[in-house]
């Protein structure tokens, strides 16, 4: 049984938790939040750097061609640091790509990803669908039309994985953005900016069938869960310092048992999570088709660690917790970001039931 | 990452899989019908007998004492596979899991040359003193007392909720020795006889109907002092040492007790006002909830036993895994009582809705036994995040002083 990490996803966790904890943090977050920016530029050029948009890219492309583990690691501590640089949503293009891409979609894209020329998001949200909801936006004739808002790092991104209307359900199409419209979409996270895209005769190519978008949005939960995680423990983290320090009553509140067990619960939901997450990451390694049953559990389970962290920090921080100047605000905005990046929970929970059901019935 | 065994460790399981499909041949389906009391010792009895005298007792203990000084890993990897049949085995899961460990860390050669033979060979049944009426989750207020009277002690006292204590041969009992000093100070832990004079032992019914603990009361109850285990006044400290070995015990999901997939079944057959119950959102949502709570204990144990099997020690993840399933079982029975209307609440034996019905009324017990939901939320905060504890005013006080606050 060697049901963790693979130890090079380990070292590359610790290099990555060392860089980022000197280099981001809420403080950074909160400059590209006053300054208004799309990311912190800077930064982004020291990640493209460290290598970790080439994580998942093949050698063969420019990449370090990693597997499953070190791109979940990449995750979790962009989540902890609130690293304001367009990583995951460029880590989610390539993921595209592997999956879908043709011969000449990869060779064209994956090396520009890898070496930072190129910035990738996920172009999937018109308002209220769901990922597996068809979508208004089509490809006719090599040309995109409809509008996708809330596209994250939409601004910043000069390459949009975008999902279109096809008979098989919603599928991709991949278009370079330069040309395009777009707009700031004003979201409630107000570190990661997110765009609204305008396709109005775009070019793009279709990027794989239908189920390749599935497949997609599997890896892209697994990914979302780790974030969250990371998350999820910086908010703990903050909140138990503070429990530790904070006298109310004549004792360090953190004594208190009201206190206590939230941090309790919020440790209890995220180690929870971790072992679904750490699943996830199994499943996508392995290709194993427990993918959908593990993907859609470590999406709830991380959703569910990091809404109750990030809501129950502001609680137990109290009046200081609840100002602008304070760091709660920080994760209780990404929690709606990383609620909202790739499908809500209600639809995952769903897709876990149904996943669950399948199982059965090929079982029987 | 993988869920494969090691080479070693696939070895050991195929040798023990190919010793329980000979040894436990007539244990590989459950019982035509539940065994009575007698039947269910008499059957422990033999089946331990076979299991010792095959090299599979003991199995991570010092091979000077009987053990087979094997690792943790190879523990459990009989256990899973033991698991897989129906063999009696829970008789001997306090004694040699808890009680005897004490005896051969605390006592003298001696009596570990007396005790643990016997145990190992399941001639003898244990079980463990330690509750009671006033002293629950605060143990270390406990009121038994022992009195000394030449080489021997003479205890007077209640404990409550000992399991087996009717079909034990000893028991080892935490008693106060010396009611001046604080209470974690004044403690003293012995062996006794569960048929000497002066014990006696009455069966508790538990709120579900059955019977499954004792209180146990003892009138001038004699014990030898060469049966203390440790030294007068530590106690609290050797009972630490049994403790440690119930937390390692008291874990997961109770062997066949109803999960997510006995919830899909009873939904199944259930209409609702607004359809099939399987459609309807609520349901569904409660589905994905448990699915999450249960296999994510079982996947957090698994993340324990790759530690063990690297022959690393597990991190402290493991301490979520009962305040997990119990909460859970009651919440996931209760919704599954509720969906099925009126049948939920109507017995009918040997039915699904029966299996949850009683996982209902035993879930209640479980998230107090082995470490309340409360203790267990401070264990976590206080060892695991390193919070402060609980101040505790009776702690440095002598007892005979102590008043409630």
């Amino acid at each position: 049984m060697n049901f963790d990490l693979s130890d090079d996803a380990k070292t590359l966790k610790d290099a990555a938790r060392k860089f980022l904890d000197a280099r981001a943090g809420p403080p950074v977050a909160r400059k590209v939040m006053n300054d208004g920016a799309t990311h912190d530029a800077q930064l982004w050029a020291e990640v493209v750097d460290q290598g970790w948009p080439a994580a998942r890219v093949p050698e063969a492309h420019g990449g370090l061609g990693l597997g499953a583990d070190e791109a979940c690691v990449l995750a979790e501590e962009i989540g902890r640091s609130l690293a304001p640089v367009p990583l995951m949503s460029t880590l989610a293009a390539i993921e595209a790509l592997l999956i879908a891409g043709t011969e000449a979609q990869q060779a064209a894209w994956l090396p520009k990803l890898a070496s930072g020329e190129a910035v990738g998001c996920i172009a999937w949200a018109e308002g209220s669908n769901s990922p597996t909801q068809m979508p208004v936006t089509k490809l006719d004739g090599g040309k995109l039309s409809g509008t996708k808002s809330p596209v994250i790092d939409g601004l910043v991104a000069t390459l949009a994985i975008v999902t279109i209307a096809t008979p098989e359900g919603p599928a991709m199409a991949i278009a370079a953005l330069d040309g395009t419209t777009r707009e700031k979409q004003d979201t409630l996270d107000l570190v990661r900016p997110s765009a609204k895209i305008a396709f109005n005769g775009t070019s793009a190519e279709a990027l794989g069938t239908a189920a390749d978008w599935v497949r997609l949005t599997e890896r892209l939960a697994v990914l979302a869960s780790w974030e969250a995680l990371g998350t999820a423990d910086a908010a703990r983290e903050m909140t138990v310092a503070y429990a530790k320090d904070r006298v109310a009553f004549g004792q360090r509140i953190g004594r208190y048992q009201g206190v206590k067990h939230k941090l309790a619960d919020m440790y209890i939901k995220a180690e929870l999570a971790r072992a679904h997450a750490l699943h996830g990451c199994w499943a996508w390694g392995a290709g194993a088709p427990e993918l959908s049953q593990a993907a859609s559990a470590a999406r709830v389970s991380s959703l569910d660690a990091l809404r109750f962290t990030a809501e129950e920090a502001v609680q137990l921080h109290g009046g200081i917790g609840f100002t602008w100047e304070q760091d709660c605000q920080f994760y209780y905005r990404r929690n709606r970001l990383l609620a909202a990046s790739i499908g809500s929970r209600a639809h995952w929970s769903d897709r876990l039931v149904r996943a669950l059901e399948n199982r059965n019935k090929a079982a029987a | 990452m993988d869920f494969n065994d090691t080479p070693a460790e696939a070895e050991f399981r195929a040798q023990v899989k190919a010793w329980l499909a000979e040894a436990a041949a007539e244990y590989l389906t459950p019982p035509e019908k539940p065994w009575g009391l007698e039947e269910f010792v008499a059957r422990s009895k033999a089946w331990q007998l076979k299991k010792f005298e095959a090299g599979y007792v003991g199995i991570t203990w010092p091979k000077a004492i009987g053990g087979q000084g094997l690792t943790p890993m190879h523990q459990i990897i009989f256990n899973q596979e033991e698991s897989r049949t129906f063999v009696p085995n829970g008789l001997y899961s306090i004694g040699l899991g808890m009680c005897i460990p004490t005896v051969f860390t605390h006592g003298s050669p001696e009596i570990a040359g007396r005790y643990v033979p016997k145990a190992l060979r399941g001639e003898e049944v244990w079980c463990q003193l330690f509750s009671e009426p006033v002293a629950g989750s605060d143990l270390a207020s406990i009121r038994t007392k022992a009195v000394r009277d030449g080489d021997e002690w003479v205890i007077n006292g209640q404990k409550v909720w000992t399991s087996f204590a009717h079909k034990s041969d000893f028991g080892i009992v935490v008693c106060r020795t010396d009611f001046d000093a604080p209470k974690h100070k004044g403690l003293t832990m012995f062996i006794v006889d569960m048929k000497a004079p002066g014990m006696e032992v009455r069966p508790i019914r538990q709120m579900s109907g059955s019977s499954d603990f004792n209180e146990v009361f003892f009138t001038d109850v004699r014990v030898k002092d060469t049966h203390r285990l440790g030294e007068v006044g530590d106690g609290w400290k050797v009972s630490l040492t049994t403790l440690m070995h119930e937390r390692l015990a008291v874990g997961g999901k109770p062997r066949g007790a109803p999960g997510y997939q006995t919830l899909m079944n009873v939904a199944k057959g259930v209409e609702t006002d607004s359809g099939p119950a399987m459609e309807r959102a609520d349901v569904r949502n409660r589905i994905a909830d448990t699915y999450i709570a249960d296999e994510g204990i079982k996947l957090t144990q698994m993340r324990a036993l790759s530690a063990l099997s690297r022959g690393q020690i597990p991190g402290p993840e493991q301490s979520i895994s009962k305040v997990v399933v119990a909460k859970t079982m009651q919440d996931m029975t209760a919704f599954a009582m509720d969906m099925a209307e009126s049948a939920g609440f109507a017995v009918e034996p040997g039915s699904d809705l029966e299996k949850l019905q009683g996982s209902y009324m035993w879930s209640a017990g479980l998230r107090i036994a082995g470490g309340t939901d409360e203790i267990l939320r401070n264990i976590i905060a206080e060892r695991v995040l390193g919070l402060p504890g609980d101040l505790r005013p009776d702690k440095d006080t002598p007892f005979s002083q102590l008043k409630p606050l």
